[in-house]
């Protein structure tokens, strides 16, 4: 009987749902591109490898300027004893670079590490070897490449055993990384890793830019986390240290990621409620239109309950309808975005359970104004009305 | 034996643009059941406002009306579309019927609203049509039919639920003479094989000439009524 009722109407039914199509669409769309950027995201960081604790000088806080760092090799040593399993401790020092081969340069991120460096991060190698103990403690010139470097100086040509120049000082390649793609927008592809050892000394610099600690399991990382503290804290009175694990940087990157698909869904959720709006319109010219009818229906026997739920129905099957068309549309486009752009979008179960949920709820809403006037028309009035 | 409708002192005044209109100024009157009454006046006499009260469409402003033995008065809105569905049937002089819905469909909807299966409603509705002399327009639209045959449609919808009273406004008022008489030959049988008491408001007299009985309405109060001149 009610779809009968949209049906009659073809053209005001669809146009209605319109409104509520477009506000599930865009609910759908929105929180599956929020959720897909939270999932690449998350995806990074878990990548980097697991039970990571990663200790730099300073308070580290979001958008605070690096602290300049006072840690050294004598310091990675010394975490080296607190922590217990020399192998678990790696440590970074950064700086940004030119490298050169024969007439072709680049400008690089040489990172001076040790061998321990594959025991805490995920790293896998192309060709060629890792560092060893000895090209950090006999401070080698040789260099393991990052993929896009290695094509980019290299080309076609295996770079093993090849010669480059870092800062003027020579070098020889002795392997090449697996493409690892991105982390935070960074290519980590354009790392070019040498020992770091060699790193002071080729910047002339005698302090490290920060030490990276592999917990054993899950369980291990915070304990851990606070004994490296307060062990540096220690050595040093007076000066901070913080240490951030992976667990924390991914609980503050998913909640402000979370935070921005709740805002993305408010937003197509105002939509939705305009959509709403227009249901609750146009159920009122319908009753207005079928004014006859309902007191014709009175006259009959139906109660004013009757002619309420007959209205309500319509409502809901209007805003119902609109919702699933919106939740098709939705998941395709979905799909069409994470197909054809570089957004991630992960369509979540919940966010359609909701739309369709918010969509039926906007039906029961916004149609029970119009449904509640309509069951409460005296019959008299209505049968006389034209 | 209760009477089908029973009406004691009925008035009714409305409001209108803040004048007080009385449309009815103190109505009593006894239709037995299977009677064939006319109540006829002139436009604005008061008779549609007494058949609406009498169809429970309407409550008074004072005075008592039984239904089937019921008081009105007594009885919740919900209550009297209940009493309207089961005891009453309305034939309207515009049909009043669903423009995109079957006759049959349309002569079952009283049946929906007491919540009768479709099976049920769809065979009671059927045997209803047939009748009035439409087995043959079951699946027809209102659109695809005459007015005299929407109007016998009508009659069948008002019939289907075995009503006591069929209130009939003005039923010929939009058919011509061939069909206008055709309706009323429906009415006239239906009273006398079904036993259902027919109470006809027109304002014609020519129409009024098939009741047995005839009550004269001016403004507001009964003028005349023929019961009184030869009680049965």
């Amino acid at each position: 009987m009610a779809l009968e009722a949209l049906r009659v109407n073809r053209l005001r039914s669809v146009l209605t749902m319109l409104g509520v199509i477009i506000g599930v669409l865009a609910v759908v769309i929105l929180v599956a591109v929020g959720t897909g950027a939270k999932d690449a995201v998350e995806k990074e960081i878990s990548g980097l490898g697991t039970n990571i604790i990663l200790v730099v000088p300073g308070r580290l806080s979001v958008g605070a300027a690096p602290t300049q760092s006072k840690l050294n090799l004598a310091d990675v040593a010394y975490v080296r004893r607190v922590v217990g399993d020399p192998a678990k401790v790696t440590v970074s020092l950064q700086s940004g670079e030119t490298v050169r081969v024969g007439g072709t340069e680049a400008f690089v991120t040489i990172v001076g590490t040790d061998q321990n460096l594959t025991n805490i991060f995920e790293r896998p190698l192309d060709k060629g070897r890792h560092l060893s103990e000895t090209d950090v403690d006999t401070r080698r010139r040789i260099a393991v490449l990052g993929s896009e470097v290695a094509d980019k100086l290299f080309g076609d040509l295996d770079p093993i055993g090849r010669q480059l120049t870092i800062s003027g000082a020579r070098f020889r390649v002795v392997g090449v990384y697996a493409k690892i793609g991105q982390t935070f927008g960074v290519s980590r592809d354009q790392e070019v890793h040498i020992p770091v050892t060699t790193a002071q000394r080729l910047l002339g610099i005698a302090r490290v830019n920060g030490i990276a600690v592999g917990a054993s399991g899950p369980d291990e990382i915070e304990p851990l986390q606070e004994r490296v503290v307060a062990a540096l804290t220690d050595r040093y009175p007076g000066e901070k240290f913080s240490a951030v694990t992976q667990t924390q940087l991914l609980g503050t990157i998913g909640s402000v990621l979370g935070m921005l698909t709740g805002v993305l869904a408010a937003i197509a959720g105002i939509s939705l409620l305009v959509g709403g709006v227009g249901v609750s319109n146009i159920m009122l010219v319908s009753v207005r239109e079928r004014t006859r009818e309902i007191g014709l229906r009175k006259a009959l026997g139906a109660r004013q309950r009757d002619v309420l739920a007959q209205f309500l129905i319509e409502a809901v099957l209007l805003t119902t309808i609109g919702g699933v068309i919106g939740i098709l549309l939705g998941v395709g486009g979905a799909l069409t975005i994470q197909a054809l752009t570089p957004v991630p979008a992960s369509v979540t179960w919940w966010s359609v359970a909701l739309a369709f949920g918010v969509s039926a709820a906007v039906g029961v809403f916004f149609g029970v104004a119009p449904a509640r006037r309509a069951g409460r028309l005296d019959p008299v009035i209505a049968l006389r009305a034209e | 034996m209760t009477a089908a409708l029973e009406a004691l002192d009925l008035t009714r005044r409305y409001q209108l643009d803040g004048v007080a209109v009385e449309a009815l100024r103190g109505v009593s009157l006894r239709i037995g059941r299977g009677e064939f009454v006319a109540i006829i006046g002139p436009s604005g006499s008061g008779k549609s406002t007494l058949m609406h009260l009498l169809g429970c469409l309407d409550r008074p402003t004072s005075g008592r009306l039984r239904v089937n033995g019921v008081e009105m008065s007594q009885l919740s809105d919900t209550e009297l579309a209940e009493l309207r569905n089961k005891t009453i049937g309305f034939v309207f002089q515009s049909f009043h019927l669903l423009a995109r819905t079957t006759a049959l469909e349309n002569v079952a909807l009283p049946l929906v609203y007491r919540g009768l299966g479709k099976a049920e409603r769809r065979s009671r509705a059927r045997a209803a049509l047939e009748s009035v002399g439409l087995g043959h327009r079951m699946e027809h639209r209102p659109s695809q039919m005459s007015g005299g045959e929407q109007q016998r449609v009508a009659i069948a919808r008002a019939l289907v639920g075995e009503p006591k009273v069929l209130l009939a406004d003005e039923p010929t008022g939009n058919l011509d003479t061939r069909n206008g008489a055709e309706v009323m030959a429906i009415l006239d049988r239906l009273n006398s094989d079904s036993g259902v008491a027919v109470v006809l408001v027109t304002h014609e007299p020519e129409v009024a000439e098939h009741a047995r009985r005839q009550i004269h309405v001016r403004d507001g109060l009964i003028e005349l009524d023929t019961a009184d001149r030869n009680p049965e």
